[in-house]
């Protein structure tokens, strides 16, 4: 039906880890280098993220300025970065359905890489009981409300989670000019800096009810409040106006599994190696779809990363089998989740449990391979792990293991 | 062309008034709207169309292939069904005709299956058959384990219903009804042969009144001085699973009825999500629409057991409706016509398919309603997923590119149907009626990604039109 119209790599998503692969492949000198977004600017999340923490040590950024100049690296380079385009499907194993204002497309690469990001779980998806009323937020809704359309937010806020994000949705709340009247996190503490957590409870008088987890919405119209259920049982109503769920994040997996590509049960992203291949050839995944959330940082370093697989396999490098990488309780995940010997990207990795010294250890067929100490482990904070260990995985072996210890 | 949500209400005196904007009160009013010489009103409580059991249902277009044989429901629900097929055609409703399977779990399920087609055939409707576990499990591949048979009920179908209604009210009132919003009946009485009707925006005076007034029925129809029935609201709680779990159900399952009711179903939607639900639990507030960790649970546990795979699925809405339930197992349909009065209660949970029916057989109810016409078709959006949407339309993005700019990704909902659906006759009062009409922000990231963007749209038309104007602020 449409003409078919062919790139040489074709990136999905231009968030950080999408540009970043896309101004490397460029610079590398790749002809055409296509990087699509739905959305009508390009940059992915960092551009509602009104607060710093982006670009480098020695250059600290806002998400907003950290997303220009990632968009602006990848057009200097030669990327070609095109807005307000949605890759609806799959044409092929390489090409992809698209719609934008000009009509739909059908575009055919050489390669295509998924970099299609995360999002939270809405209150729906986390199955809160009560009414639907209006005032009820996710992070992601409520920074662009805020910060990219100066919409009014209630007045009384609970914000339902107490890791980074949290405490950033907390700050947008009052940024809003709003007040935060408590956070809620269903574990025994706050999973953040103790510094960030102390300075929201002392300076903004914002309560933390640890154990506690949101059990009913109530209200008709607008919210009028949230019922609060202890582990011991007690309930309490905290009147409010908005609520904001925040965290729980998950791939926007809907291209991966649209094409038929393996998923990690953990993870719910494509699975991947340390190359970042995914279980069809010539198709990559990069950033938050593989390990929802991870920080820009992270995400862009896979970017660059995915260039050099990119550019070996246009070269006609192989692609090695490799085997699952799988993990033991308390941790919940790994990212990349397939392992080849030639793997030297970092992992990342989640926990459901407190430690304060923990250690991974990590096994092949009852074999070890590798103990590293992490450190504190947290809930809901990324774990990392090297991969210092790869040469000595067993190509024909079973599953690696990768299991924590500690206190 | 009359919608008016604030304001008195005019002067001059209805000869038709019709309470209760939901999808019967819509097709009453769009049935009345056929005769030229009649002025007619409908008048709404809430601020849109179909905002109370109308637009949290099973959204099921029934045979009536399990109603009780010779009951009015059973004789509107056969014809409804057939009239509103044709309607949907020709407004483009979207409407899959995919079929039912009442599956039998066990050996006592598995034998009521005979009497249910027997009762089928008693309630005209001859097209269903038994089916053994082999063909089954070969129409429903991810079916849990353990089905014996079913009943195959090949002419049940999914529908929308929000457009159904919106096409109704909005026929009604592109042909001279007018449609009061925010109107509230609180008070009614008869002076001088008419009907007077206080309302929280001021009196209006009526030759004829019907009630459609749903869960309220039964109070407006006692002030009116008749004591005929009661309504219980029966909560019927659902969640909807995302568009990735489509391909796991391919027909409307149902569990094999029992005293206690039909039972909780598992049924994709129009709209390419899947349905599972309702619970069943009668309460006292008519208000009470909120869904609980426990019928949430029950949901999981019935759901588990038909399609195991479901559970794993994101769900992207749940939500709770309230069936007018009465004393009698049909519908209540009562005319005095000394009094140009006629009450239409008890409309439960196929009342949506029987609509155009009931519409038709009230009208006949009432007295002197002179020449009828044919209506002007309305064409409505297209919100079915078996259809070509905006995005998937070539031609209409060529002419119009604001067709191929995706505002709501998760269901892929273009600017131009959120600006349609803003200046449309009937436009939304709120983000929630912007929903229904174009299922903006309704899907797995329920407003994560465009929630802002969508607000903004409505907030920006909102602003334009309403300068100067008292209006209730928008709700974020």
């Amino acid at each position: 039906m449409t003409d078919v119209r062919e790139v040489d790599v074709l990136v999905v998503g231009a968030g950080p880890a999408g540009l970043a692969a896309a101004a490397r492949l460029a610079a590398a000198g790749v002809g055409r280098v296509e990087v699509l977004d739905r959305e009508r600017q390009a940059g992915g999340v960092p551009r509602h993220c009104a607060h710093g923490g982006f670009g480098t040590w020695s250059r600290p950024l806002t998400g907003p300025a950290y997303a220009r100049r990632l968009v602006a690296a990848a057009e200097r380079a030669g990327a070609v970065v095109r807005t307000g385009v949605t890759a609806l499907d799959w044409a092929g194993p390489l090409a992809l359905h698209t719609v934008g204002p000009h009509g739909p497309e059908t575009i055919a690469a050489r390669a295509v890489v998924l970099a299609t990001g995360a999002r939270e779980r809405p209150r729906t998806a986390r199955l809160v009981p009560g009414t639907r009323p209006a005032g009820v937020y996710t992070t992601g809704e409520l920074q662009q409300a805020v910060h990219l359309y100066g919409q009014r937010v209630g007045a009384r806020a609970v914000v339902v989670g107490a890791e980074d994000v949290s405490y950033a949705a907390a700050d947008t709340v009052r940024a809003a000019g709003a007040r935060v009247v408590a956070m809620v996190t269903d574990l025994p503490r706050a999973q953040t800096a103790p510094a960030r957590a102390l300075d929201s409870r002392l300076r903004h008088g914002a309560v933390l009810l640890t154990g506690t987890t949101v059990a009913d919405l109530l209200g008709h119209g607008r919210l009028s409040g949230v019922r609060v259920r202890h582990r011991d049982g007690r309930t309490a109503v905290l009147p409010c106006d908005t609520v904001v769920f925040t965290g729980d994040f998950v791939p926007d997996h809907e291209l991966a599994r649209r094409g038929g590509l393996t998923l990690d049960a953990g993870t719910r992203g494509p699975a991947v190696d340390g190359s970042l291949h995914t279980s069809r050839p010539g198709v990559y995944a990069v950033g938050s779809v593989l390990h929802a959330v991870e920080s820009a940082a992270t995400a862009a370093r896979e970017g660059a990363h995915v260039a050099r697989t990119v550019l070996d396999t246009l070269a006609g490098a192989e692609r090695p089998a490799g085997v699952p990488l799988v993990v033991d309780p308390p941790l919940r995940w790994i990212a990349p989740n397939r392992v080849t010997p030639a793997d030297g990207l970092p992992y990342v990795l989640r926990t459901t449990a407190f430690l304060s010294r923990a250690v991974a250890e990590v096994t092949q067929d009852g074999r070890p391979l590798h103990r590293e100490r992490l450190g504190a482990a947290v809930p809901n904070r990324t774990l990392g792990l090297t991969a210092r260990w790869t040469s000595r995985v067993d190509p024909g072996g079973g599953p690696v293991r990768v299991g924590l210890t500690g206190r | 062309m009359t919608v008016t949500a604030h304001g008195p209400l005019p002067a001059t005196p209805y000869d038709v008034t019709v309470v209760g904007a939901g999808v019967v009160g819509s097709a009453v009013a769009r049935e009345l709207a056929r005769h030229p010489e009649l002025r007619v009103a409908l008048v709404e409580a809430q601020d849109d169309v179909g905002q109370g059991t109308s637009k949290a249902n099973t959204a099921i277009l029934h045979t009536g292939f399990d109603a009780v044989p010779g009951s009015l429901e059973a004789r509107l629900v056969r014809e409804g069904a057939r009239l509103l097929a044709a309607y949907a055609a020709e407004s483009g409703i979207p409407v899959e005709p995919v079929g039912a399977l009442l599956v039998a779990w066990d050996e006592e399920q598995h034998a009521a299956l005979p009497g249910l087609l027997e009762k089928a055939e008693r309630n005209h409707y001859r097209d269903a058959r038994l089916v053994g576990p082999a063909e089954l499990y070969a129409r429903e591949p991810d079916l849990g384990p353990g089905a014996l048979g079913a009943l195959h009920v090949p002419g049940e179908s999914i529908i929308c219903p929000w457009t159904t209604t919106l096409a109704y009210a909005t026929q009604a009132v592109r042909a001279g009804a007018d449609l009061h919003l925010n109107c509230r009946v609180e008070r009614a009485s008869r002076q001088d042969g008419a009907h007077v009707l206080r309302t929280t925006r001021g009196t209006l005076r009526t030759r004829l009144l019907v009630n459609a007034a749903g869960l309220h029925a039964d109070t407006l129809d006692r002030a009116l001085g008749h004591d005929d029935f009661t309504v219980t609201p029966r909560r019927g709680q659902l969640l909807v699973f995302d568009k990735l779990a489509r391909s796991l159900v391919r027909h409307i399952l149902l569990p094999v009825p029992t005293a206690l009711g039909k039972g909780v179903l598992v049924a994709p939607t129009v709209y390419g999500t899947v349905l599972l639900g309702p619970t069943a639990e009668d309460l006292d507030d008519k208000r009470d629409t909120g869904s609980t960790a426990e019928g949430l649970a029950l949901l999981r546990e019935k759901g588990g057991r038909v399609l195991p795979a479901l559970l794993d699925e994101e769900v992207t809405a749940v939500y709770a409706g309230l069936r007018a339930a009465t004393e009698q197992d049909d519908y209540r349909i009562t005319a005095h016509p000394e009094e140009g009065y006629v009450t239409v209660g008890g409309i439960r949970s196929t009342g949506l398919t029987a609509s155009l029916a009931i519409a038709s057989y009230v009208t006949d109810l009432l007295p002197g309603l002179g020449p009828t016409r044919e209506l002007e078709p309305v064409r409505m959006p297209n919100l079915g997923e078996a259809f070509p949407r905006p995005y998937q339309r070539p031609e209409l993005i060529a002419a119009d590119p604001e067709y191929g700019t995706l505002v709501c990704h998760c269901e892929r909902v273009s600017r131009g149907e959120i600006r349609d659906a803003l200046a449309a006759t009937i436009p939304p009062a709120g983000l929630d009626g912007l929903r229904r009409r174009t299922r903006a922000r309704a899907g797995r990231c329920q407003g994560f990604y465009c929630g802002a963007a969508v607000r903004a749209l409505f907030e920006e038309t909102r602003r334009a039109s309403a300068v100067g104007e008292p209006f209730e602020e928008a709700r974020p």
